[in-house]
């Protein structure tokens, strides 16, 4: 066997589970999997906000009512969650053009999905403090 | 041993190129995502958690920002940039799932129906919008 072959033989060993291909169950494909996810919700969720949105040629009394439910604790809930949803497609997307297009990306992206899962953390714990502080106070702490 | 190795770039698979349709789609979610992290990272920071975030927002807080063409310009570009990208997305989504062509093509119908609504509405009320419209 020559040495490109037996190298390849190895890293589809590593990079398999009995199934013999290098993507199926590996992170990079979870990483996929996520950001198909993440984009039809956002792409959905759009739809909505534009409607919404669109209350301000209504009336700003019709704007208004809606934006209040957005102000009520499980809404602001789900609120967080599309944000941490939007930011990794974001950061996801960003690694992904730099697999397509960076010479290094293509070598470094399982190190570039830790970077990135790293990133989506520092950002969301503050981020989530900011989205629910206000609610979190009124809800428990009476005023 | 047999090693059942995906080959995508075997040449014995047949050429399945028409024209370049799906080369500038690939190139313009590329592109249309580098635009959006500046445009909707930007707007969500602004929206949600600066100052207040939502909490804040209401009519007369859309009625301060669409004063400035800047930011009109802003959510325009994000609107139309966002709604193409994402639509653009879905309709992958579409090719790779639905498994009768006309189930596949009602969803694309559906689809570009409703990205002609969300684009045409959005752009009106960006264009048309007025303070000074009556409370009720
Ligand atoms: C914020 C910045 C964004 C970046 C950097 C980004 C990046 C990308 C990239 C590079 C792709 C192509 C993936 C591929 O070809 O393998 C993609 C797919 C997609 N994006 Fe985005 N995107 C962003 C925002 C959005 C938004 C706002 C939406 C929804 C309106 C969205 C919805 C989608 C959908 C539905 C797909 C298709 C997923 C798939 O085929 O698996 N993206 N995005």
């Amino acid at each position: 066997m020559s040495d490109s072959a037996s190298a390849t033989e190895k890293v589809a060993a590593r990079g398999s589970r009995r199934t013999g291909t290098l993507y199926r169950g590996d992170p990079g494909m979870w990483s996929w999997v996520a950001h198909r996810i993440t984009g039809v919700l956002t792409f959905f969720f759009l739809f909505a906000h534009v409607l919404d949105t669109a209350l301000v040629r209504v009336s700003p009394n019709a704007y208004d009512e809606v934006i209040e439910t957005y102000k009520t604790p499980i809404v602001n809930l789900i609120e967080v969650g599309l944000v941490g949803a939007v930011l990794y497609h974001a950061l996801n997307g960003l690694r992904v053009l730099l697999v397509d297009f960076w010479s290094k990306g293509p070598r470094l992206q399982k190190p570039m999905l830790w970077t990135i899962l790293g990133i989506w953390v520092v950002v969301m714990v503050p981020g989530a403090y900011f989205m629910l502080e206000r609610t979190v106070r009124e809800l428990f702490g009476g005023n | 041993m047999t090693l059942a190795l995906d080959k995508p770039r075997s040449p014995r698979r047949p050429a399945a190129r028409r024209g370049n349709f799906e080369l500038a789609s690939w190139l313009f979610m590329r592109i249309s995502g580098l635009a959006l992290i500046i445009l909707v990272l930007g707007h969500l920071l602004i929206m949600n958690i600066l100052d207040g975030g939502v909490h804040r927002i209401n009519f007369a807080f859309v009625a301060g920002r669409w004063s400035s063409p800047f930011w009109q310009f802003w959510d325009l570009s994000m609107l139309w940039l966002a709604e193409i990208h994402g639509g653009n997305g879905l309709r992958t989504v579409i090719n790779d799932y639905a498994r009768k062509d006309a189930t596949r093509f009602w969803l694309k119908i559906m689809l570009y129906v409703s990205m002609v609504l969300i684009l045409a509405l959005g752009s009106y009320v960006i264009f048309t919008f007025d303070a000074t419209i009556p409370a009720n």
